[in-house]
């Protein structure tokens, strides 16, 4: 019969950082299960300086799953992927490609900056916050439909308040 | 006799030492007084003359939001430009090249000419015993001063990393000094919406930015003197 599967992947990322707590909470069997039912059918992890390796797994049946180091063109693979789960670093490069993103904060960085803004860009919508413990919930109970497209931001207003500042003539 | 007159002699010159020392923290005080009013207020110039300006990246999304900051900004106005990352960054000095590089096939000029790239100490690795911190502050105190010397920027560009306070520190008491009139600007990561990070706070509190930017309007309630400027990223 064939009935090929359309092949949907989810891209996990922390970039150049050590974000095991992440990485631990998407080898997890019950959240690949969720991701297996949602019609996801593979699992790309990059998992940047951390030391816990995830387990790889293939097989109709399961999530395929798969976990590299490094890679000189994240882009790409955000590109290609259908939903990202990433640390708060790539939220910008992902929302400019238009993807739909779970941003994941790293709970053990001092001062948690990053909550802030991944809180704010959540309330309006344009992706969904978690941490590493309440992200399986929120792949329950996502609605990617429901996300907004992000419109990017301008640097023109405090590039026009600097030339101002420093006496350069308006363009 | 001779020991009252030598009392008299070293209490008048003790005095004296006094009233100086008095007379030059006072003069100081009131210099640093008007530099940051006059720091505060748009400079007169009207020309067109280019400014050697200082960029100071840091990791990851910092280094992304300045270079999103500079393509903004017309590059023969500033320049030479002066990239500094810190020591153990690997990353930022090498986006900073591609982007000066890209601009130099453009308009074919050579990199070497407008741009130059320098790594300075960092006063605190993350996780560093504070013991040795202070040893290592002093260490970057003073790479940044011979930094800071060589260089003396017209024009500062900073978003947040620690890096920048020990630099920006330096420029403000070469402003004091009449060394060098740097014009300072900060501008505050598009990820703190409701506080300001510790670098945004300090220059902040001290006076020491001579614009201070931020991305989030709340941010603007808390902090008056700031210029609100909308979301860069």
């Amino acid at each position: 019969m064939g009935g090929e599967k359309t092949k949907r992947v989810i891209f996990v990322t922390v970039g150049t950082t050590c974000f095991d707590a992440l990485v631990k909470a998407v080898d997890s069997e019950t959240l690949q299960k969720e991701l297996l039912a949602k019609g996801y059918t593979h699992l790309l992890i990059q998992m940047g300086r951390g030391s816990y390796l995830p387990t790889k797994s293939e097989g109709d049946c399961n999530l395929v799953v798969d976990y590299f180091t490094f890679s000189s063109s994240i882009a790409d693979h955000i590109k290609s992927a259908s939903l990202i789960i990433s640390h708060a670093g790539s939220i910008f490069e992902t929302l400019k490609l238009g993807k739909p993103l779970i941003v994941v904060v790293n709970e053990d960085l001092m001062d948690n900056h990053q909550s802030e803004l991944g809180e704010k860009l959540a309330n309006r919508k344009h992706l969904y916050c978690a941490s590493p413990q309440t992200l399986h919930q929120t792949i329950v109970d996502m609605d990617l439909n429901a996300l907004v497209p992000y419109s990017p931001g301008d640097a023109t207003p405090v590039a026009k308040h600097i030339n101002r500042f420093l006496g350069f003539p308006d363009d | 006799m001779e020991k009252g007159n030598g009392c008299c002699f070293s209490s008048v010159s003790s005095s004296a030492i006094l009233s100086s020392v008095a007379f030059v923290v006072i003069l100081i005080f009131v210099r640093v007084l008007y530099v940051i009013y006059c720091s505060g207020r748009p400079l007169n110039k009207r020309s067109s003359k280019p400014v050697s300006t200082l960029i100071i990246l840091g990791s990851g999304g910092h280094t992304a939001e300045m270079l999103n900051l500079l393509a903004m900004l017309q590059k023969d106005r500033f320049y030479p430009r002066f990239y500094i990352a810190a020591a153990t960054d690997n990353m930022s000095l090498q986006k900073a090249l591609l982007l000066e590089n890209s601009l130099a096939s453009e308009t074919g000029t050579v990199v070497a000419e407008t741009a130059q790239f320098m790594k300075v100490y960092r006063s605190r690795e993350v996780g560093q015993s504070y013991i040795t911190s202070v040893w290592t502050t002093l260490i970057a105190t003073v790479h940044a001063l011979w930094l800071m010397i060589k260089i003396r920027p017209e024009v500062i560009l900073c978003n947040g990393p620690g890096t920048c306070i020990p630099l920006c520190v330096i420029a403000f008491i070469f402003k004091v000094l009449g060394i060098r009139w740097s014009s300072i600007f900060y501008v505050e990561s598009i990820a703190r919406v409701r506080r300001l990070s510790l670098s945004g706070l300090l220059l902040y509190k001290l006076w020491m930015a001579d614009q201070l930017f931020v991305q989030w309007p709340q941010l603007k309630q808390q902090y008056p003197r700031a210029t609100y400027v909308g979301r860069l990223m």
